[in-house]
């Protein structure tokens, strides 16, 4: 037949539609395309030098010897040392790691726990609850701060005020900064202190589950403890998987508070030496910054597997109301 | 018989459950008023009343650590504000490009480079912080004529993911039959951007701005990597200098400093409170 032979297949002369009654969409969709690309652009630049570029090298430099006083061309080659001297050389690196762990797996469900608790105090319409709601959201905006970090420590001096608070009730506190055993145990508190940014996504989670699956289980009987556990807890899990991703690997990285507290040596003895503040220390005080980079590098493969873990696993606890795959 | 108890109760809890969240706000406020109250005290209150309340007001610790250092502290505000304001620019502006780019247009790869985006969301910027200070000390910019274009270049060049995801996410929203009537009208894609996306976007550059001051304020990690003079410094990397002087008599400046440097962040606070809580929900959850 005649069609067979489309003219449009001989006349194709532009360079793009493939056919002529559809010549137009094409036309915008090259523009489009271009566009696409022109927008992306500072993005892009910024994913290769900012981000990748970087990254490569940072690989590269954790085979290496590299300090920042000799020049990049005289690099040595180390192969895997500074791995070795990571793994099994370095006390002080399985510290940090240590440390490290014991802060986010007991900060960040406490945290977590705490904005849940405020969160279900809080969920009821009533007038005030944007008042609480603000206030308590507002740790959350100052607590990463040097000067709130500042405030901490020496609210948890010996003659701070959280041991006159215990003095009311004839206890007598300990200097709980300078004590190695106790030292990390404040930057948890200064970090559950900041449980404001959780608990709003956990109210507007709360806010989703429809009230008629609470009246069905009231009238099946089940109380307070029942409705929280059957209802409350399955309808809140992609939002407590979701603080729970956020917040651990957020606790991973504290940094500024274990700065301050310790002034930037991880102290007392290594108490608080959280692993980006030994990366720092190797990287920036001990110019090892081959060394600081095989650390880097541990620590992005060791929040990957963390993350995919929690994906991994999400699957069997988190209940998606919306979603039926799976 | 058994609804009677129920019926009864809420009034009961209602005001257990307004003691427990009053409770509770006291001791989340505590610290913030106690802060307060300590840059007012004099030096020997500062060790033997650890109360709320200074007995004798002592305002002269704001004007003690204003100037305790060689540079004045309004310098390090001015520095502050320079990276911070900036920080909001370069943000807002790049993190829109990338975001109409990639929750807008059709082109190739768009899908390659969304999932890319959002892998660097969860990219700690402890990684990449040594090989970026090498890269930035080997151009010369680091402690140089421009000390902060370490700091600032990045945000100009949208590598802050989470605004990125934000305005996709919110662009979401704006009804795809505008940009199709743009488009009909002869509007290309930039035309759309310009008079579409653009004055829609208003909330979500707000958010955008009000998170990327409000973090690069509170910043201290980078500035302290990139930062190496005094007068460079900004408020949280001059803060610290504080404590390597253990002296008592500068603790009561170092807290008046510290109530300064929240300020901004506090007032921020009270004037789009509203916006930041909201603000944090629509980056996460609902698309």
């Amino acid at each position: 037949m005649a069609v067979t032979t489309a003219p449009g297949r001989t006349s194709r002369t532009g360079p793009v539609g493939p056919r002529p009654t559809r010549r137009g969409a094409g036309r915008v969709r090259l523009g489009e395309g271009l566009a696409g690309y022109v927008f992306l652009s500072p993005w892009l630049i910024g994913l290769m030098g900012v981000t990748a570029i970087p990254m490569l090298l940072s690989l590269w430099l954790s085979f290496t010897d590299y300090d920042i006083l000799t020049p990049l061309s005289e690099v040595r080659w180390v192969g895997l040392a500074n791995y070795e001297r990571m793994f099994t050389a370095d006390p002080s690196y399985w510290h940090a790691v240590r440390v490290t762990l014991t802060f986010a797996l007991i900060a960040v469900p406490l945290k977590l726990a705490a904005a849940l608790g405020v969160a279900l105090l809080l969920n009821r319409a009533w007038r005030g609850v944007g008042l609480f709601r603000s206030l308590f959201y507002l740790p959350s905006l100052l607590g990463g701060s040097v000067a709130l970090a500042i405030v901490w420590v020496n609210m948890f001096n010996r003659d701070g005020a959280f041991n006159s608070f215990l003095a009311l009730f004839g206890v007598e506190g300990l200097p709980w900064v300078s004590d190695p055993d106790w030292a990390l145990e404040t930057l948890m508190v200064l970090a559950i202190w900041q449980f404001g940014a959780p608990m709003v996504i956990f109210l507007a989670g709360l806010k989703q589950v429809p009230t008629e699956l609470y009246e069905a289980a009231a009238v099946d009987g089940a109380g307070a403890w029942r409705r929280f556990r059957a209802v409350t807890l399955p309808m809140l899990s992609p939002v407590i998987f979701f603080n729970l991703v956020l917040e651990t690997i957020n606790g991973f990285q504290g940094f500024t508070a274990a700065f301050v507290l310790s002034n930037g040596t991880g102290g007392p003895v290594d108490s608080t030496l959280m692993y980006t503040l030994k990366l720092y220390i190797s990287g920036f005080t001990d110019l090892e910054m081959g060394y600081a980079s095989a650390m880097a590098w541990v620590f992005l493969v060791a929040i990957g597997v963390v993350t995919a873990v929690f994906f991994s696993t999400g699957r069997f606890w988190v209940h998606y109301s919306d979603g039926d795959d799976s | 018989m058994t609804t009677v108890p129920v019926r009864r109760r809420p009034g009961n809890r209602q005001a257990l459950r307004l003691v427990v969240l009053l409770v509770i706000v006291a001791v989340v406020l505590y610290p913030l008023f106690w802060m307060l109250g300590t840059s007012v005290k004099s030096p020997a209150e500062i060790v033997n009343n650890v109360g709320l309340l200074p007995e004798r007001f002592t305002p002269g610790n704001y004007l003690d650590g204003w100037t305790n250092f060689d540079v004045g502290f309004g310098r390090f505000f001015l520095n502050s504000a320079l990276v911070s304001g900036l920080t909001v620019v370069g943000n807002a502006l790049s993190c829109l490009l990338a975001a109409y780019a990639l929750g807008r247009l059709r082109f190739r790869l768009r899908k390659l480079w969304f999932t890319v985006m959002i892998g660097t969301l969860l990219l700690p910027g402890h990684v990449l912080i040594v090989p970026q200070y090498i890269l930035f000390r080997s151009l010369g910019l680091v402690g140089g004529d421009w000390p902060y274009l370490p700091l600032l270049v990045p945000q100009f060049l949208a590598t802050e993911a989470f605004f990125v995801f934000l305005m996709v996410q919110f662009m979401r929203g704006i009804p795809r039959e505008l940009d199709e009537a743009a488009t009909i009208d002869g509007a290309s894609p930039y035309g759309v951007f310009r008079h579409v996306i653009l004055p829609l976007s208003r909330p979500a550059l707000v958010t955008t701005a009000i998170f990327s001051f409000i973090w690069t304020w509170n910043d201290f990690f980078r500035q302290l990597v990139f930062l190496s003079n005094l007068e460079d410094y900004t408020v949280p990397v001059a803060l610290t200098l504080f404590i390597d002087s253990t002296s008592q008599s500068a603790v009561g400046p170092m807290f008046a400093m510290s109530v300064l440097s929240l300020l901004p962040v506090f007032l921020f606070f009270l004037a789009f409170q509203r916006m930041l809580v909201e603000g944090i929900n629509t980056s996460g959850l609902k698309g």
